[in-house]
């Protein structure tokens, strides 16, 4: 017992973990202490001061999240005092924070408005503070807005310590105090990623996405446009949580039918591109193998070769590490494909001008609508994909709608560029797009199937930051002798901070990779900036279950296979890497400044 | 990179407890921090510019925008406002032909608040960049600002 302590909640005893806090201790015995600065995710800052509790030996209340448990300590969650100081606290920070609730796009969805309707605040204790404040709508991603800021630093926590980027910083000190960037400047104009993680934390409406809704109800209600929709894959396996269903619930066939319901002409399926973008990159990094072990073939870039379908990342690496973007794989993302595709391929087949092709993409993602809006994603002639959705804003588009999801029936995505394989949905977690590209190289360059039990390539699955494998080859076909005894290497970072750390490796010469894969946020897509807010690792982890059930559950699991790919390889685009794919799926990128 | 800062930065080294160190330094050659020097300094310490910027404004003493070659504090808390500071600061303003928180346009003077310098039993008391004035009037302060012109 002696890594127990004997504690005493309310009068009720507990033997609890001797390292715990007293706000942890609470709560896994199932008593509710509020907090606003806490995050499961974020090291402890103890500001906010809302989970301060009475304890024994102690006349000054203490912060329940900062204080670790001490054997015999007595604490109370419920005296008179503690929730008077509790309603001051909420009293104070709204006489500070714009309470024009109705006008917040966190209406419904606010940690501090729920507090406030718990202690009974109606925000006229005390004379409004809150001063005019100019909100920051530089990035297309992200919106800012101070005059709903507590101060509470989850967002400055989240980019340290989750991201390692510091985009956001506290300044200024006492009543002056501030969240904000590198000179005050906008956030599109510093090294900000766009990741989102801010947004998924904050507990109010101060970081919030830019909202895209208006323009697709828009498309939709204008007859002349022919209005295209895709979905990525953590986008079915989380929008179940907006609209009421637990984590970790499966919607792929309402989804689909919900999106129908709101008007879209073709539901189609960013899980096509994604199969599309596996044999894209795939061939890529078998050219790139290639040319660096038998010096034939011109180089497509260095190795190891990074993943580039998290635009986050491609950002981060553009600001922090621009001297290594010949490792970047030269592919777009599966959205940016599907954008050209839709306004291409497709617009010739359904004989549509391209010109009235609006192409909407939901992504669990905010940096995609930063991602859809560089300047280089034209190549369809058009503006490549229009405009993108988070999760969130779909889930607010069926409530709006009406849509009454539960009895929705399913169905399944047009076709053309809608079918997919089990290896495309593995894209929505870390680890995904390296065990998708595993599936089909393995078999391009052996003839057979990868050596793991039920195609599940373990050792790039679940939640550990940085992952790596190697697999040696061997009876290689012979097109590809020169692979044979080669040890593939392949590594997975997710969260920008483990992304770093492999980064400083390979500067110092100590990762000797093939392939990484690298997501921007935590858990991968699944745990996006767009997706439904809250997040905490057990709700990722009931996400990356979904996303391997969803894998297993299709009959095709391996992106070579995908009929629809093959089709359009045949009629369209000839073959992966070649002159049609290097115009339209590729890209190039842009080196930025770091601050 | 700034020769300045280079130089600063081989003495001090860039462990992370040195950054205020390296600030402190940059401020007593050039008055304030400018967007270059914390960018320069961000990238030497391999941290964000929003860290150098945020560090620097937590500091009353480091500036980060640009100031005249001599900098008046006059202490604004309780005790100098008790004795008289209103009209130093009037008398400052008149002589100088600016208000606080303004330069000069000559690049001369910036007359700044501060909080209290510890001076307060011998208030009003302010500082020209590192000298202490204390027991003001406002003829002795007008003294003080000719030492400097």
């Amino acid at each position: 017992m002696q890594d127990k302590v004997h504690i005493t909640i309310n009068s009720k005893e507990f033997d609890v973990d001797k390292d715990l806090t007293i706000l942890d201790a609470a709560r896994i015995n199932g008593i509710n202490i509020p907090t606003l600065c806490h995050h499961a995710d974020l090291g402890i800052a103890g500001n906010c001061r809302m989970c301060l509790v009475d304890i024994s030996g102690s006349h000054l209340l203490q912060p329940a999240c900062a204080t670790v448990v001490t054997e015999g300590v007595e604490i109370q969650t419920n005296t008179r005092r503690v929730r008077q100081t509790r309603k001051e606290l909420i009293s104070l920070l709204m006489s500070e924070h714009d309470t024009n609730c109705l006008r917040c796009p966190k209406n419904g969805n606010c940690e501090l408005q729920d507090l406030a309707a718990e202690y009974g605040v109606d925000g006229n204790d005390y004379i409004q503070l809150s001063a005019d404040y100019t909100i920051d709508i530089s990035s297309p991603a992200i919106i800012k807005d101070d005059s709903k800021c507590i101060r509470c630093q989850r967002c400055v926590r989240t980019c340290e310590e989750l991201q390692g980027v510091n985009a956001l910083a506290v300044v200024n000190k006492g009543g002056e105090l501030r969240i904000s960037t590198f000179l005050d400047k906008p956030l599109h104009y510093v090294v900000c990623t766009n990741c989102g993680q801010c947004v998924n934390r904050c507990p109010t409406g101060a970081l919030t996405e830019k909202n895209y809704v208006a323009d697709v109800w828009n498309a939709i209600d204008d007859p002349s446009k022919h209005v295209v929709v895709q979905t990525a894959p953590a986008v079915r396996i989380a929008l179940g949580e907006s609209l009421g269903y637990p984590a970790g619930e499966r919607v792929t066939g309402k989804m689909v039918s919900a999106l129908r319901g709101l008007g879209f002409d073709k539901v189609f399926d960013t899980n096509f591109t994604a199969d599309l973008t596996i044999m894209e990159e795939g061939t890529e990094l078998l050219m790139r193998l290639k040319h660096a072990l038998t010096g034939e073939g011109k180089s497509h870039g260095a190795l190891p070769q990074f993943s580039s379908c998290s635009p986050g990342w491609i950002k981060y690496l553009e600001h922090e590490y621009p001297d290594l973007l010949n490792h970047l794989s030269t592919c777009k993302s599966p959205q940016q494909m599907f954008g050209t595709l839709a306004k291409t391929y497709y617009a010739d087949i359904a004989g549509i001008d391209p010109a009235d092709i609006t192409v909407v993409s939901i992504m669990p993602c905010t940096a995609k609508k930063f991602e859809a809006q560089r300047p280089e994603m034209t190549d369809s002639g058009f503006r490549d994909v229009d405009y993108v959705l988070t999760t969130r804003e779909l889930g607010h588009m069926i409530k709006e709608a009406g849509i009454d999801f539960d009895s929705l029936e399913d169905s399944s995505c047009d076709s053309l560029l809608g079918a997919h394989t089990g290896a495309a949905v593995l894209f929505g977690a870390t680890g995904g797009v390296m065990e998708a590209a595993l599936r089909t190289a393995w078999e391009i360059v052996t003839g057979r199937e990868i050596p793991f039990t039920n195609l599940d390539v373990t050792p790039v699955r679940g939640m550990a930051g940085v992952k790596s494998a190697a697999i040696k080859i061997e009876n290689a076909l012979p097109a590809w002798s020169f692979l044979e005894g080669v040890e593939l290497k392949v590594a997975v970072a997710h969260g920008l901070a483990n992304v770093k750390t492999v980064l400083q490796l390979m500067k110092k010469g100590e990762a000797d990779y093939h392939f990484i894969e690298f997501m921007a946020c935590p858990g991968g897509c699944l745990g996006g900036g767009g997706q439904p807010i809250r997040t905490t690792p057990e709700i990722r982890q009931s996400r990356m279950d979904a996303v391997y059930a969803e894998d297993n559950a299709l009959p095709i699991r391996k992106s070579h296979l995908n009929p629809e790919v093959l089709h359009i390889y045949k009629d369209f685009l000839g073959e992966p890497c070649g002159e049609k794919s290097h115009h339209l799926l590729h890209t190039s990128y842009t080196a930025r400044g770091k601050y | 990179m700034n020769t300045d800062i280079q130089e600063i930065i081989s003495k001090t080294g860039t462990e992370r407890n040195r950054l205020l160190p390296v600030m402190q330094e940059v401020i007593s050659r050039n008055n304030y921090l400018s967007e270059t020097a914390m960018r320069d300094i961000a990238k030497a310490f391999d941290i964000s510019a929003a860290e150098v910027y945020g560090v620097a404004t937590f500091y009353s003493f480091i500036d980060v925008s640009r100031l005249g070659r001599n900098v008046i504090r006059i202490c604004k808390t309780i005790s100098c406002d008790l004795k008289g500071k209103t009209d130093i600061i009037n008398a400052i303003e008149k002589h100088l032909r600016i208000k606080l928180g303004e330069t000069t346009p000559d690049q001369k003077f910036t007359f700044l608040q501060t909080n209290c310098i510890g001076w307060c039993h011998q208030s009003p008391a302010m500082i020209i960049n590192d000298k202490v004035y204390t027991e003001l009037t406002p003829e002795k302060a007008i003294v003080a600002l000719e030492e400097w012109e």
